[in-house]
Formats: C-alpha cells, sequence, structure tokens
C-alpha cells in the first residue's frame, strides 16, 4: 500500500479500495478511476492499439483519449474511460491494449428507456447550461438540465473561480438544487445526451448504479436511455482543449492542461511533481499556477507568442517561473514516461532539455460541437478561437457559452441567460423583464491565441511519433502519407489513416488532424472543414440500448386464448410472425417426424383439430362491400349468396399474389374476410388505403375482429359425428350444411359461426366463437379425447399434398395467380380488379415463368431442403450454374406413404414427368416433377 | 425519428406511421386502355428528388388516416400537410 | 353471450396474481378490467345517423381528436373522424349494437362488437404515467393527457388506445398482445413497487 503519494494533503473523504492491473490501492470518495490512478503515481494506465506505446492519462472527462480501461469485478466491462469510471469500493480494472473483451456471462442488470417531453432541454450543467435552465424554470417552463458528471459545474468543477463570492462548484450546486425543487424541472446526473435528431428528438443515456458497484439495487435499472422530445434545446456543452503534434506527445506524464488543474483542483490530486508548461494560449496559465500553488513545480512555461497575456506573465514572474516566449516543446522524452522535456525557441535556436515528469500542453480550445451538427446545424471556423463554432441551424436550437465561443466566465453566464430568454419566448411563456446572474471575478485582459498545430520536425521522415489521434495511433507521417497518396478530403483521410474513428470520435484530436492535412495540403483549415459528426457524441453499451426489450419482452408474443391448454399438452411452438402456435404435440417418446405423421394420419383417417385464431379476420360492412370486394380480389365476390363462403385471392397492382383466403357473406352488406396469419394487419392497410386514396366514394367500412374470435378447425371424415355431438341443435347433414356455406348455433352451449371450409382436402369445419370462449370451446373439442390436436406441421403437410400454396411460402411478391396454377381464380368478367391490367403485360405471359409444381424425390426418403435449387443436368457445369427454380415446401407425406415437395419452377407445367435434379450439399438428387396437387385430385373427401 | 404532424392526432413520432410512396399518383381510370408503357410507368416510375416531395403517410398506429405530406427530403423539413384529395399547396 | 353455460376467460386472467402483488404498495395499481363492452362504430359524423345514434345512446359523438365523450354507463372514445369505441359494461353489447343499428335508420353506419377483440388493463396511482412513460412516447402530463382525452398509440411494441384518468390510465390492448403488455408493464413497474 502506497499511501496515495500523489494525494494533496488535506484531501479528505472515505477510503476506496479498488485494484487495477493487479495490484491493490486506494482512493478516496468521488474520484474516478483516473484520478485515483494518479494519485497512487500510476502513469502508465493502457497501451497503445497499433504500436502498443504506454499511454497515460491525458484528460479529466469523455474526451479522453488513451486510459482504457475494462472492468473485471463486480461485472466486466469493456472499453470505459478512466476518466469517466467513478471510483467504487471493490472495484476491479485492467488496463486495455486499445481494445477490449466482452464479458463471458450474462448480465445480470437491468436496463431500460423512457420518453420525456419537456419546453426547454439544456445539455451541459456548466456555468452557461445552469443560467440558461435557471431563466426557463424560474418562470414555469419544463425543463430537463442534463450533464454527463455527477455533479453539477461543468468548467466550474476544474477551477478556483468564484461567483457571488464562494467557489463556483458551490453555487453550482447550491443553484441546480433549486432548480431541481420545482415542480416542472428535472435534473439528469451522469447523463450523456448522445444523439440530436430531427425535431429535436434527443437521446440521453443515464448511468443510474455503475458508480455502485456490487452495492447497485438489482431492481434499478443501471442504465436508462432517455427519449426526450423538447419544444428547444440549449446546448452548453462547453468545449474540449486540444493538444499539439510533436515528438512523444503520446508519453504517459503528458497531459492537457486543463485536465492537469481539474486533477490539482476537484480531485485533490498531484498529476506530478515537476512540469512544463507548453501552450499556445492563456488558458494554460491558470491551469500552471493553480498546479504551482498546490505544490507541482513548474520548470518552465514555453509559449509559442511572444506576446503571451500580461497579467499571466506578471503572476509567472511573482512566482519565479521561468517563461519562454516565442518556445515549443519539440519532444517529450523518456522511458515508458515524461522524464524531460525538449524546448526550443522557434525558427532557428538552442534546443534545451529540461527535467520533468509532466507536460502540460494546451493547444487551445474546441468548442463541442458534436450536437448542434447533429442536429443538422452548419459550423463556421472562427480565426480567433482557432475552432470550428456554430453556424446555422433549422431546428429550435441554440449553443450558450463556450460552446459558441464564448470564452469569459460572466460572458458564458450572461449568454446562458440569453438563451434561456429566447427558449421561454419560443415556448410561449412570458418572458421576465430581468433575469440575474451571479458575479464573477474580473478575469485578466487575453491576448490573442496563436494557433500552432504542429511542431515542425527537421525532416519528412521525423513524425513517426507526432500523434494527431492517441487512440487510433495516427501520427503526422501517416496524415502525410494519406496526402501524399492523393487524398485531399478530410473525410477521405479519415478512411485511410483511422484518424477520428476510435471509441474517443476524435474529441481532442479531430480539429488538430484536420489542421494538420490542411497544413500538408498547404490550405486554410477553416476551408478545409471537418469531418461529419455522428450519433452516439459517447460511447453506448448495447444492453442500454437494447433496455429492456430483450428475452421474453424482445418482441411481443401473441397467444391465441387456446395457449394455456396448447402448453399444458406439451406443445412445441412456431413462430409466425409475432404469434407463437403450436407446431406439433409430441407424445412421449415421439420425435417431430412422428408426431407429424401421426397427427397428419388422424386428419386424413380420422378427426384431428387445430387451433386456427391467429388468421386474421376483418369486418367490411357497407352498401357498396360486394362492390369493393370485387375490385380488391380476382375473383368475383359480388354474386356470393348470403350463407356462402368462397377462396379469394388478392394481388397487388403489378399482378402478384399478395394474400389470400375466404370470404364469407353474413348479410348483403355484410361480409367477413380472413386473411393470412401474417397479413392481417397489411390487408387492413390496403383496404382502408384504397377505400381513402381511392374510392372515397365508395360506402364501405373495415374493421378487424382478428381477436374478438377464436377459431377451432375442425378435420377429418369423423369431424362431422364429433361436431354433431358438440351442436345438436345443428343440422349437419351434407345436404343441410353443405361445403363453403356456414352456419349459426350453439357449439358446445357456445354461440357459434361455423364454416364449411377446407384447407386439407378433408371434410371439414371451422368453429369460430367469441375468443373470451376459446378455451371452453378448445376443451370441449378435446373432452372425449378422440380428437388429435394437431400443430401448423401437420397443416402445412395436409395442404401441400393438396397442391395449396402458403402465400409467402410457396410466393415470394414475384408470383401470379396463374404461375400458381389458379388461373380459375382470375375473373374474365370483370372489368377491372387490382392486378388485373397487369395480366395482360408480357412479362405475366412470358412462357418460362416459374410455376408451381410438385416434386417426387426418386429415393421416397429423401426429404428436400426447403430453398434447395433445381437443375437440369446431373452433374454441375461450370459455373454460372443455370438454375430453374427452387424448392418451397417440403415434407413427408403419411398418406403419400414417402416425401414430396412444392416448387417454384421455370415452365414447369411443361416439365411434368420430367428428371430434375436438386444440388444438396455434394451430391444431386434425382427428383421427377408431378402435378402440384398429389393427393385425393378428385377432391372426393372433402364431403365426408 | 420525425415528429409527423397527422392532421387528425396532431404531433406523433414517426415510428406510428407508415410511408406511402409519392402522393397524386392516381389509379388510372381505365387501365385496359393504357399502353404497357403508360401502366408500367403507373406500377414503377416514381420521382426522387432532393428538395420539397409531395408523399403519402399512413397514421397506422393511431387514427389509421392516409394524408399527404411535402417534406424537403434533404433537411426532413416538412412544409405542409393536407389531406387526401387535396391539391397540393404552394409551399416555398 | 353471458349466459353461456361455458365459462369465459380474459385474455389476462392468468395474471391477476401478479398483478395484485406489484399492486400492494400503493404508489401503482395494476388490474385488468375484464369483459367489457366495447362496440367499434363507423359512421359519417355530419350524417343525420350520426346524431340520431348520440341520442340513442345517450352520449353525443365526440368529434374532437383524442377525446371522449360519456353518459350513464358509456364512455364514446373517438378513434378516427368517422371512428369511434364504445365503451359499457360486461354484457351492455348485445343491446348498444341493436340500438345503434336502429338509429342508424338505413344510412351506411357499421357497428361491431368488439368486445373480445382487446382487454382493458388499469393503470393506477401516482406512478401510472412514469410507469407508462417508459415505452409510450406520448406527452402524458395531466395538463396534456388528462380525463376526457383518450389516444392510440404504442405501448411497448403494442398498439393500444389509451383513456387518461386522474390518476390513471386504462390501456386497451389486443387480446393476443395482453400477456405480452402485462409483463412489459410488470417489468416496468419494478423500480416502482420493489424496495419501497
Ligand atoms: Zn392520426
Amino acid at each position: 500500500m502506497s499511501g496515495q503519494p500523489y494525494r494533496r494533503e488535506g484531501a479528505t473523504g472515505k477510503t476506496l479500495r479498488f485494484r487495477f492491473d493487479g495490484r491493490d490501492y486506494e482512493g478516496l470518495e468521488g474520484d474516478t478511476l483516473a484520478s485515483a490512478l494518479l494519485a497512487n503515481g500510476v502513469r502508465a494506465v493502457a497501451s497503445s492499439i497499433k504500436l502498443g506505446r504506454p499511454r497515460g492519462v491525458y484528460a479529466a472527462g469523455c474526451e479522453e483519449p488513451n486510459a482504457l480501461v475494462q472492468i473485471e469485478e463486480p461485472f466486466p466491462e469493456p472499453m470505459l474511460t478512466a476518466t469517466t469510471v467513478e471510483l467504487y469500493d471493490g472495484l476491479v480494472a485492467t488496463g486495455l491494449p486499445g481494445q477490449g473483451r466482452l464479458a463471458d456471462r450474462p448480465d445480470p442488470a437491468r436496463y431500460d428507456a423512457v420518453h420525456a417531453h419537456c419546453d426547454v432541454l439544456v445539455v451541459g450543467a456548466g456555468p452557461a447550461g445552469i443560467a440558461a435552465a435557471g431563466v426557463a424554470a424560474r418562470a414555469g417552463a419544463r425543463v430537463i438540465l442534463a450533464d454527463e458528471r455527477p455533479a453539477p459545474g461543468g468548467s466550474l468543477l476544474g477551477t478556483t473561480e468564484t461567483l457571488d463570492g464562494r467557489p463556483g462548484h458551490e453555487w453550482a450546486a447550491a443553484e441546480v438544487a433549486a432548480l431541481e425543487a420545482l415542480p416542472e424541472v428535472r435534473v439528469l446526473r451522469r447523463t450523456s445526451v448522445i444523439g440530436h435528431y430531427d425535431d429535436n428528438y434527443v437521446i440521453a443515456v443515464e448511468r443510474r448504479t455503475n458508480h455502485l458497484g456490487a452495492a447497485a439495487p438489482a431492481h434499478v435499472a443501471r442504465e436508462r436511455v432517455w427519449r426526450i422530445r423538447a419544444k428547444r434545446v440549449v446546448l452548453a456543452t462547453g468545449g474540449h482543449e486540444r493538444f499539439v503534434a510533436f515528438a512523444g506527445n503520446d508519453l504517459p506524464g503528458v497531459m492537457l492542461a486543463g485536465a492537469a488543474r481539474t486533477y490539482v483542483n476537484h480531485y485533490r490530486v498531484l498529476p506530478g511533481r515537476r512540469a512544463v508548461v507548453f501552450t499556445t494560449n492563456d488558458s494554460a496559465y491558470a491551469a500552471a499556477l493553480d498546479l504551482a500553488d498546490a505544490g507541482v513545480e513548474i520548470a518552465a512555461i514555453a509559449d509559442v507568442r511572444q506576446a503571451p497575456g500580461e497579467t499571466w506573465a506578471a503572476r509567472c514572474a511573482e512566482r519565479g517561473i521561468e517563461l519562454l516566449t516565442g518556445h515549443v516543446v519539440t519532444a517529450a522524452l523518456g522511458e515508458g514516461e515524461v522524464s524531460s522535456v525538449r524546448v526550443a525557441p522557434r525558427g532557428d535556436g538552442q534546443a534545451r532539455e529540461i527535467p520533468a515528469d509532466l507536460l502540460l500542453v494546451s493547444g487551445g480550445w474546441t468548442p463541442v460541437v458534436h450536437l448542434f451538427s447533429q442536429a443538422g446545424g452548419t459550423l463556421r471556423y472562427d480565426e480567433g478561437l482557432g475552432a470550428f463554432v456554430p453556424g446555422e441551424i433549422r431546428q429550435a436550437v441554440e449553443a450558450a457559452g463556450f460552446a459558441r465561443g464564448v470564452t469569459t466566465l460572466r460572458g458564458c453566464l450572461e449568454d446562458g441567460a440569453q438563451a434561456g430568454r429566447r427558449a421561454l419566448a419560443a415556448a410561449g411563456f412570458a418572458v421576465p423583464s430581468e433575469t440575474s446572474v451571479p458575479a464573477a471575478e474580473e478575469e485578466p485582459a487575453a491576448a490573442p491565441a496563436e494557433h500552432l498545430w504542429l511542431v515542425e520536425a527537421p525532416g519528412d521522415d521525423d513524425y513517426g511519433a507526432h500523434f494527431v489521434d492517441l487512440q487510433r495511433d495516427v501520427t503526422v507521417a501517416d496524415v502525410l502519407r494519406a496526402v501524399g497518396a492523393g487524398l485531399s478530403s478530410v473525410e477521405h483521410v479519415k478512411r485511410y489513416t483511422t484518424a477520428g474513428t476510435a471509441h474517443d470520435q476524435g474529441k481532442t484530436s479531430g480539429l488538430l488532424t484536420s489542421a494538420v492535412v490542411a497544413h500538408a495540403l498547404g490550405v486554410d483549415v477553416g476551408e478545409l472543414g471537418t469531418t461529419t459528426f455522428r450519433a452516439p457524441y459517447t460511447p453506448v453499451s448495447f444492453a442500454a440500448l437494447a433496455g429492456r426489450d430483450r428475452g421474453h419482452l424482445h418482441d411481443p408474443i401473441r397467444v391465441t386464448a387456446m395457449h394455456e391448454w396448447h402448453v399444458a399438452h406439451g406443445a412445441r411452438f412456431e413462430n409466425v410472425g409475432q404469434w407463437k402456435r403450436p407446431w406439433y404435440y409430441p407424445r412421449p417418446g415421439e420425435d417431430m417426424e412422428a408426431a407429424v405423421l401421426r397427427e397428419c394420419r388422424a386428419a386424413r383417417e380420422d378427426v384431428a383439430a387445430m387451433d386456427a385464431s391467429t388468421l386474421g379476420k376483418i369486418d367490411v360492412v357497407g352498401p357498396d362491400a360486394a362492390v369493393f370486394l370485387d375490385r380488391l380480389y380476382t375473383n368475383m365476390m359480388s354474386t356470393l349468396k348470403v350463407g356462402s363462403i368462397r377462396y379469394g385471392v388478392m394481388c397487388r397492382a403489378d399482378g402478384m399474389v399478395f394474400d389470400d383466403g375466404t370470404v364469407i357473406r353474413l348479410a348483403d352488406d355484410r361480409f367477413l374476410v380472413t386473411t393470412t396469419t401474417g397479413n392481417a394487419a397489411a390487408v387492413l392497410d390496403w383496404m382502408e388505403e384504397w377505400l381513402q386514396t381511392e374510392w372515397p366514394d365508395l360506402r364501405v367500412s373495415c374493421t378487424s375482429v382478428t381477436e374478438q374470435w377464436a377459431t377451432v378447425a375442425l378435420v377429418g371424415p369423423r369431424s362431422r359425428e364429433v361436431l354433431a355431438r358438440l351442436a345438436p341443435g345443428l343440422a349437419v347433414d351434407n345436404d343441410s350444411f353443405p361445403f363453403m356455406t356456414w352456419r349459426e348455433a350453439e357449439v358446445a352451449g357456445i354461440p357459434a359461426r361455423i364454416c364449411r371450409i377446407s384447407f386439407s382436402g378433408e371434410l371439414a369445419y371451422e368453429i369460430n366463437v367469441s375468443s373470451w370462449y376459446g378455451l371452453a370451446l378448445w376443451e370441449a373439442v378435446m373432452a372425449s379425447g378422440e380428437v388429435t390436436p394437431y400443430g401448423t406441421e401437420t397443416m402445412h403437410v395436409l395442404r401441400a399434398e393438396k397442391g395449396y400454396p402458403i402465400v409467402g411460402q410457396d410466393t415470394d411478391g414475384t408470383v401470379t395467380p396463374q404461375d400458381l396454377g389458379m388461373e380459375w381464380i382470375v375473373s374474365k368478367k370483370k372489368a377491372d380488379f387490382i392486378g388485373k391490367r397487369s395480366f395482360a403485360r408480357a412479362d405475366t405471359s412470358r412462357p418460362d415463368r416459374k410455376q408451381l409444381v410438385g416434386l417426387l424425390p426418386e429415393d421416397p426418403g429423401v426429404l428436400l431442403p426447403e430453398g434447395a435449387h433445381l437443375v437440369e443436368t446431373s452433374s454441375l457445369p461450370e459455373p454460372p450454374v443455370p438454375t430453374l427454380g427452387f424448392v418451397t415446401s417440403s415434407y413427408r407425406s403419411a398418406a403419400l406413404g414417402r416425401t414430396f415437395a412444392l416448387a417454384l419452377v421455370s415452365r414447369g407445367r411443361e416439365r411434368i414427368g420430367e428428371r430434375l435434379y436438386a444440388p444438396v450439399g455434394a451430391e444431386l438428387v434425382p427428383v421427377t416433377v408431378t402435378s402440384h396437387v398429389l393427393y385425393d385430385p378428385e377432391g372426393a373427401r372433402r364431403d365426408g | 425519428m420525425l415528429l409527423i404532424p397527422c392532421p387528425w392526432c396532431g404531433p406523433r413520432d414517426e415510428a406510428e406511421f407508415h410511408y406511402g410512396g409519392q402522393a397524386h399518383i392516381a389509379y388510372p381510370d381505365n387501365p385496359a386502355a393504357l399502353s404497357d408503357e403508360e401502366w408500367a410507368r403507373y406500377l414503377f416510375f416514381r420521382d426522387n428528388p432532393k428538395g420539397p416531395f409531395a408523399e403519402r403517410w399512413s397514421h397506422t398506429a393511431g387514427c389509421r388516416r392516409w394524408f399527404n405530406v411535402v417534406r424537403d427530403t434533404a433537411t426532413n423539413e416538412i412544409h405542409a400537410v393536407y389531406r387526401v384529395g387535396e391539391p397540393r399547396p404552394v409551399t416555398a | 353471450m353471458a349466459d353461456s353455460a361455458a365459462e369465459r376467460r380474459s385474455p389476462a386472467a392468468a395474471y391477476a396474481a401478479r398483478f395484485e402483488a406489484a399492486s400492494a404498495g400503493g404508489g401503482l395499481r395494476l388490474a385488468e378490467i375484464p369483459f367489457l363492452t366495447q362496440v367499434d362504430l363507423r359512421v359519417d359524423p355530419k350524417s343525420p345517423a350520426a346524431e340520431r345514434i348520440g341520442t340513442a345512446i345517450g352520449v353525443p359523438l365526440p368529434v374532437e381528436p383524442g377525446t371522449v365523450a360519456s353518459g350513464g354507463d358509456l364512455e364514446v372514445l373517438w378513434l378516427g373522424p368517422d371512428e369511434w369505441l364504445v365503451l359499457g359494461p360486461d354484457g351492455a353489447a348485445p343491446d348498444l349494437v341493436a340500438r345503434i343499428a336502429e338509429a342508424a335508420g338505413g344510412e351506411h353506419v357499421s357497428v361491431v362488437d368488439v368486445s373480445a377483440q382487446r382487454t382493458t388493463l388499469a393503470v393506477a396511482g401516482e406512478r401510472a404515467r412514469d410507469v407508462l412513460a417508459h415505452g409510450c412516447a406520448l406527452d402524458l402530463h395531466p395538463r396534456v393527457f388528462g380525463p376526457g382525452r383518450c389516444a392510440q398509440t404504442m405501448l411497448a411494441r403494442a398498439n393500444v388506445i389509451l383513456v387518461a384518468g386522474e390518476d390513471d390510465v386504462r390501456v386497451l390492448v389486443r387480446s393476443s398482445f395482453a400477456g405480452y403488455l402485462a409483463e412489459w408493464l410488470l417489468d416496468a413497474s419494478v423500480e416502482y413497487v420493489a424496495g419501497g
């Protein structure tokens, strides 16, 4: 135990124990992993991804490019920045070589998402953000204030600035607490706004229990995605400091000046003992002085300018800090970490090596414009700042404070308050006549910065350790190579070098990369522009994005009224869209093949029942209902008599089959239409589309009744006998209740509509009851024990034996009714129906169209895989192999005593009797083409 | 996630809507009278401008009404929302 | 149908005990209200039939989108410019359908009993809106979505009709989705129920 040798004296707080790279350390409550490692003198935290160079803590926030860590305990989490991991007792972490590894166990934590609405969303709880939120909140607006850190204050957290005479961070905490007490204000801490989309749809991720470690309560979602819709957004996102490209600028011990200031002031940690400061602007002086006051020896300040701010120069002189104006750092030197810094005058002059364990760098500050840009805003280059700042934006968004280039604390507070006033006005609130901001100290007059990006090396070959993107190990040499290869767009250079594509998305390096490209091309960085900013601003865990949409909540599971019975009776289920449908009901010792053969035999030879409730059902009502259905279906529906049922096919306007089902005429002006299970919603939408957009004159209304009705299909030669027993009041003989008619009767004491239709070719009935009685009906059908329940697999086999296609299995949106051998269903009498004109197109009458046929493998035990292709020759020619078509359905048939398949085959009907081959693995399986109707082609069985 | 103003229900998330492609493509009065090319134009040809575009949307998760929107395909700005059957309004 | 000898079962019946357990704290109350009458009505709001129907059922059809009109034991929800859902107590459907059909008087009116098409889940208590906000993109603030308002929208991945109350929202969900939505509500409620 080292006792935190770099901890400042007087730092207080609870001691936390943690383990990093296998060693035990102590930190203090309020630390990040980065500050705790610095307190313990750990300089090399990670190693770089390509070059394996040691890397240390570079920044103090989410912009950190170097200090990538993996949490090992309490739960593995890869690729975090040590600067954003709050320390907790028992944390175990390791430094990463540029990339992490996923957890090897399921994440036990909960994750969720929530929608929120507000008048004003303020992103960033620094001075500008708090001022904006305060104005809006006190006027009664619904305000959300989001900040990525655990405590509000933003830049105030790292400085010694005062507001209203007290430390700035104390003002921030008190002000935010006061706002939070207002009823319409929500403060989101530890919340990163990661995406800003159209119409002020803003996505944020709140880290709610990550910082509690093993003490996190299991019932609280660890992370929460906020989906915020804001009337207006104020982006008070502050800035990121950037570094300068010089040799060895990646060595542990090189750190952004502002970050060092934060470590000293906020975390009470000394990032080193003896520092050299390298700066292009005034901001590093405040850092240098704060470090000096905390006991860090400032060996020298190398300022690229000849004329730094006078006040700053005077303050350095007071403390005896050597100020080297017109100087640059040409190299950071040391084995594994900084031990000295080479400083030289710009241009000619003698270089000097200064011993130091810390090199503070400030290449200036870049406004965080990511969200503004994501929201559609333009950016413009600000010469004074040497950075891109927000320009125009169409959305109700504005940037405030440093995010739009305001550099003083007082200016940021006032700018925030003004943004708050504008937001109020835009959201329709009365704007208060005056708003006050806290009093800030006078700041020294600023001297202009000089935008130096690159410290030039003696020759073009000497740029191999001038890093522009630390996380991707991209150097000036790489950029020069890209430009030398002819790339002149920063977007292209980004893709060629990978600069800016890492986990940190180039927060500290993006502008530097652009500037080095501009330098190499001899153009202005303002002209060259930046790469596109895209969400997410900071990395997001997939678990957070998934939220509670995983496991059994990943997608809705739709079930019928009879579902509990199916579960209780051992059904295996098949997913059909979102529905869980019984697939087959294995008996003890049965596999799927055996169960399905048994169920098929029961349906063909005895009596069996299936839950058919999932079929779509639509009530079509109105005086023009018959006209409407005539236009939708290829066949005639208006001639259907009340009490009767007709099968129908719908096509799209291009003539391709869209859906099929039955049409039941309930009354002159009332039909019940059934659809396939998967198309229920699509068919209803289709009907509404035509009624609303093309035929508003038709007096027709369509209402979904899919779940109003539960349906039991009762199938087999003995189905009549079973129905007669269940419905003693119903005349079931063939004359009283013929095929394709419906009757109303009580079945098992339940009012029911019984339809005599068949999807198997057998005598069959579909019994429909209110879905409240679905389970009761099913139990009544099953009560005697003589009816075999069957599932979708048996249903598929039975219908395939009869050559009945399944839309979406035997069709794919390129198949006409004629291709399916259903010319009979396409009316010649009707003047028009949807799809009719397309049947006269040359394409739909091509003789080589694929047609539905049956296939019998020559070996009756061979089951063809669905999707298998079909070729003409018994050996495969050189690719490309001409394919004639493919298998759409394939089963073992109990009735046929063999396997069979349906297939779409070019000129298929001409080929009946021909031998074709299906390449299956290395083999070519010979098959014989047959009619698609393989069982009972005469239709002798349907009347029982 | 666009916020689309349904003329009936008011602004709702894009996820509640289905897109219906270009607006003002009427089903031909007498398809049988059209040449193959004219019919193919009805079936398959649509504009794809960068800029304002009149398109159809249906509020499928809400009132299930179809309506028309003039949306800038480059910026997603919605210039106008109007009911089926109404002419495309003049927008800037 | 209520007089049938067979036993009815509501779509979320299996969740009764878990709903009750989740409601124990009082901040949130979950329950299925089964077997309510729901009748879908399509009629031109400007037609004489619409007015006659309003008179016949004692509730004028609301014409402002997203509003509810009520009278007696009936509520009428605006679902679309020519579509309403009439809610009533268990068993009221046959009489309601007959009254509406009679009031239609030969004009084009579609009236369909959809009582079993959806079931009603009541989400009540001071945390009701917080729970729903986890899956509903609408602004549920009581000033925006308070008593007298309804909406068709998505809750999690299910289509629903929401009917706002003071401190409760009724969720009308398609019967096949009821189990999914019950599971979702229970999961979304964990933070508001467990741990105090
Ligand atoms: Zn709508």
